[in-house]
C-alpha cells in the first residue's frame, strides 16, 4: 500500500496528517518525506538516522583528447547544457537533465558521465515506524530525481506514506505518481480551495483515487464542502482549529501525543482509505 | 578588427539592445571600414532555453574578438570566454556610438557576468 | 528599479496575504505573482486581465504510428521511462529531451512544442499586476517565474514606477532560485513553529548562496511567543534584519473570504498597525536602499 499525502497549497497540514497517521498505525509502516526542498516530517518524528547516502544525477564529461569538436553532443542537447566553441567543449551541469543523449550520439566515445550532487537521502526509524527523507542541496534546482531516490525505498510489504511537496508541477507529480491513493489536505479558505482544485486536476491526470482531509475545518467558509460534493470526493477527516493543536505543532509535537483521543481517528482514516483502495481494485 | 554588438535594428544607427541572448540582432562590425554583417538572432529570441549560450557560440564562430552589450549572464559569459571573446557590459546608445567609443578606447571590459542566469 | 521578493520556505505562513496587504498600503509599484505553480494573489486582487499570452514550453515526443516499426530503440534510449511497450509516449513522464526524436531510425517521432501555461498583464484596484498560470503537471516553472518577473520589470519601466513587489513560491528549488536572482532584497515570512524555523533557515542559506540580502518577519507570532523570541535572536545572530511580528488574527481569513485585504475589510483591526510597521521597516531598511 502506497498513500501519498498532497495539498496544492502549502501549510495546510500535509506533514501533520502524514506523521500522525504513521505514528498512529505504529508498526509495519514507513514514512517517506518527499518534500525534499523543505523536509519537515523529521522535526516531528525525531527519527534515529542509521544510514545516509549522497544522491547524484549524471552529467556529461568530455574527453577532449578523443573529441573532434563535431558538435553532435551540443546539437542533441535540448537543454543547452553543452556548447562547442572553437576547440573547447563547455558543459553547464546545472542545465543538464541527465537524458544521456550526448553519450549515445558521440561518434568518438568521448562523452562519459560524471556525477552532480543532488542532496542526501537519510534512512532510519522512529519507534517502530520506518523513516526515509531526502534533503535537496541548497542551491540545487532539480528535485524530481532526488524524489525518485527517496521513493526507491518504498517497500511493497508494508504501508508506505509519502509526504509530497506542495504545488502541482513536476516535483508533486514525481511524489504522487504510481501510488494507490492520494489524500489531499486542504483548508476551507479561498486560497485553500483554489489550490485544492489544481491539486485534484493533477490527481485526475494520474488517474489515482483521491479523498480529502479538511484541516482547520471551522474557519473560512463552506465552499470546499460544495466542491467536494460536486467532484464526488469523499471527506475522510475534519480537524477543527484548536489552539492546542497549533501550539503543539509549533513545538514539534504530534497531535496524537498531546491528545491521544486522536489516534483512533487517524487509524480510522487509514482504514477508510484501505477500503476505498480495495473497492477501486475490484 | 571585428566586434559584435547587440542591436535592436540592422544598421549603425540602431539602438544597442541591452539583452544579449535574446537581442533582436547581433551585428558584426569591422572597426576600420564600419562594414556590417547582420546576424539574425530571432531563433535565440524565441529559444526555450540557453539563448545566451547559443548566441555566445554564434558570436565566437563569426570571428568577433569583442562583444559590446548591455547585460550578459554567467553561462553566456563562460561561453564567450572560452571562445576568446572579450565582453563589455552596460553599453548604451546607438551601434555607431558604441563602435566610436570602442575605437577611442573608452570601453572597459569585464571579467564577470553582470546579471544572474535567466533560466 | 527596486524589487522586493516575498518568500517563506514553508507554505501557508501568510506570504500571499501579506503581499496583498502591502499592495493596499503602497503605491507606484507593480505587483508580480511569481508563485506560478499555485498562484493565489489574484483571489484577493480580482484582476481585470488586459493582455493574455501563451507560455510555450519545450517539445514533447509524439510517435507517428504509421512510420513506427516498433524496433524498440526509443524505449531503450529513454531514461525517463516515458515510452511503454505499446509505443505511446506518456506525456507526464516525457522530459522533452528529444533523444528518441533524433535517433529514431525511421524518423517516426515528432516533437511539437507544447503550450504549458499562460501569463497575464492586468489592472487591479491597487495598480498593475503581472501573473501567470502554469498548466497542471508541467515542469519549467522556473522559466515562467523568470518571465513574469521580466515582464513586471518592463511594465514598471513603461509606467514610470520604481518598485516591484513579488509574491514568491514556496520551497528552495527551481522556481525559488528563479525568483531571487537580481532582486533588491527578500522578505522571509515565517511562523513560530519548528517547521517554519527549519524552512526559514534554508531560505536564508539560499539567499546567501545567491548574494541577495534577506529580512525576516514572524507571522502568527502569538501562537508561540517563546519560539518567536528564539527566531528573533537566531535571525540577528545570522546578521539578518528582523523586521517585526504580526499576531495570529482570524481577520485575515475573514477578509480573504470577502476577497479583500484587512485594510479594506476592517478599519478597526489593530493588526493593521503591525503590518504597517513591517512595511515601513522594509521601505526604510538599508537592504531595500542599497546602491
Amino acid at each position: 500500500m502506497i498513500i501519498s499525502i498532497a495539498s496544492g497549497k502549502g501549510g495546510t497540514g500535509k506533514t501533520t496528517v502524514a506523521t500522525n497517521m504513521a505514528v498512529s498505525l505504529g508498526s509495519d509502516v514507513q514514512l517517506l518525506d518527499c518534500d525534499v526542498e523543505e523536509p519537515n516530517a523529521h522535526l516531528f518524528m525525531n527519527p534515529e538516522i542509521d544510514k545516509m547516502e549522497t544522491a547524484y544525477t549524471l552529467i556529461p564529461e568530455i574527453d577532449e583528447d578523443k573529441c573532434t569538436f563535431c558538435k553532435k553532443c551540443a546539437e542533441i542537447c535540448r537543454f543547452k547544457a553543452i556548447a562547442v566553441v572553437s576547440k573547447t567543449v563547455l558543459t553547464f551541469p546545472e542545465l543538464c537533465h541527465s537524458c544521456g543523449g550526448c553519450v549515445v550520439v558521440c561518434p568518438e566515445n568521448a562523452v562519459t558521465e560524471a556525477k552532480r550532487e543532488l542532496g542526501v537521502v537519510e534512512q532510519g526509524s522512529s519507534g517502530k515506524v520506518k523513516f526515509v527523507h531526502g534533503r535537496l542541496r541548497v542551491g540545487e534546482a532539480m528535485s524530481p530525481p532526488l524524489i525518485k531516490k527517496v521513493r526507491s525505498h518504498i517497500r511493497p510489504d508494508i504501508i508506505n506514506i509519502i509526504d509530497a511537496p506542495p504545488g502541482t508541477s513536476c516535483p508533486v507529480i514525481a511524489a504522487m505518481k504510481d501510488t494507490d491513493f492520494v489524500l489531499m489536505v486542504t483548508e476551507p479558505t479561498p486560497f485553500g480551495l483554489h489550490d485544492l482544485t489544481l491539486g485534484v486536476e493533477a490527481v485526475k491526470l494520474l488517474n489515482i483515487p483521491c479523498g480529502l482531509v479538511i484541516n482547520r475545518s471551522d474557519i473560512g467558509n463552506k465552499d470546499v464542502w460544495d466542491y467536494a460534493e460536486k467532484e464526488n470526493l469523499p471527506i475522510l477527516l475534519e480537524i477543527p482549529f484548536d489552539r492546542r493543536i497549533a501550539e503543539a505543532y509549533s513545538r514539534g509535537k504530534m497531535i496524537v501525543d498531546e491528545m491521544p483521543e486522536w489516534k483512533d481517528k487517524f487509524i480510522e482514516l487509514y482504514n477508510h482509505i484501505k477500503n476505498l483502495v480495495k473497492r477501486e481494485k475490484n | 578588427m571585428k566586434i559584435a554588438i547587440t542591436s535592436k535594428g540592422t544598421d549603425l544607427d540602431s539602438e544597442v539592445d541591452p539583452r544579449f541572448g535574446r537581442a533582436a540582432y547581433i551585428l558584426i562590425v569591422d572597426t576600420f571600414s564600419l562594414g556590417i554583417e547582420v546576424m539574425d538572432n530571432s531563433e535565440n529570441v524565441n529559444a526555450f532555453k540557453g539563448a545566451g549560450i547559443q548566441a555566445a557560440a554564434m558570436v565566437g564562430e563569426n570571428g568577433a574578438e569583442v562583444l559590446l552589450t548591455g547585460f550578459c549572464g554567467p553561462n553566456a559569459f563562460k561561453t564567450l570566454n572560452a571562445a576568446g571573446v572579450k565582453v563589455a557590459n552596460d553599453v548604451t546608445g546607438t551601434v555607431r556610438e558604441a563602435v566610436n567609443a570602442f575605437n577611442e578606447g573608452k570601453i572597459s571590459f569585464t571579467d564577470t557576468a553582470n546579471v544572474e542566469g535567466h533560466w | 528599479m527596486k524589487e522586493l521578493v516575498i518568500l517563506s520556505g514553508k507554505g501557508g505562513t501568510g506570504k500571499t496575504s501579506l503581499t496583498a496587504e502591502f499592495a493596499a498600503i503602497s503605491d507606484n509599484r507593480v505587483l508580480c505573482d511569481a508563485d506560478v505553480d499555485a498562484a493565489d494573489l489574484h483571489l484577493l486582487m480580482n484582476p481585470d486581465i488586459k493582455q493574455r499570452t501563451d507560455f510555450k514550453g519545450g517539445g514533447l515526443a509524439v510517435i507517428n504510428s504509421d512510420k513506427c516499426t516498433e524496433c524498440g530503440l526509443c524505449i531503450d534510449l529513454c531514461r525517463f521511462d516515458a515510452i511503454k511497450d505499446d509505443f505511446e509516449v506518456n506525456e507526464v513522464e516525457c522530459e522533452g529531451c528529444g533523444v528518441c526524436v533524433d535517433l529514431c531510425p525511421e524518423k517516426a517521432i515528432d516533437f511539437p512544442v507544447k503550450t504549458c501555461g499562460e501569463w497575464y498583464i492586468s489592472d487591479t484596484r491597487f495598480g498593475p499586476m503581472v501573473h501567470a498560470r502554469l498548466g497542471i503537471a508541467e515542469e519549467n516553472s522556473g522559466k515562467l517565474v523568470a518571465l513574469v518577473r521580466q515582464e513586471s520589470r518592463k511594465l514598471a519601466e513603461a509606467k514610470n514606477m520604481d518598485m516591484i513587489i513579488t509574491d514568491g513560491p514556496p520551497g528552495v528549488g527551481c522556481p525559488v532560485i528563479a525568483s531571487i536572482g537580481g532582486s533588491t532584497s527578500l522578505l522571509i515570512v515565517t511562523e513560530p513553529t519548528v517547521s517554519g524555523i527549519h524552512d526559514m533557515k534554508r531560505v536564508i542559506e539560499l539567499a546567501g548562496h545567491f548574494k541577495v540580502p534577506a529580512m525576516v518577519c514572524v507571522n502568527k507570532y502569538d501562537l508561540n511567543p517563546k519560539q518567536t523570541q528564539a527566531i528573533e535572536q537566531m535571525v540577528r545572530n545570522m546578521d539578518v534584519t528582523f523586521l517585526g511580528k504580526i499576531p495570529f488574527d482570524p481577520v485575515f481569513t475573514k477578509s480573504m473570504v470577502q476577497g479583500k485585504t484587512i485594510f479594506e475589510y476592517d478599519k478597526e483591526s489593530s493588526t493593521r498597525q503591525f503590518v504597517k510597521n513591517i512595511w515601513d521597516g522594509i521601505m526604510a531598511s538599508p537592504e531595500m536602499n542599497q546602491l
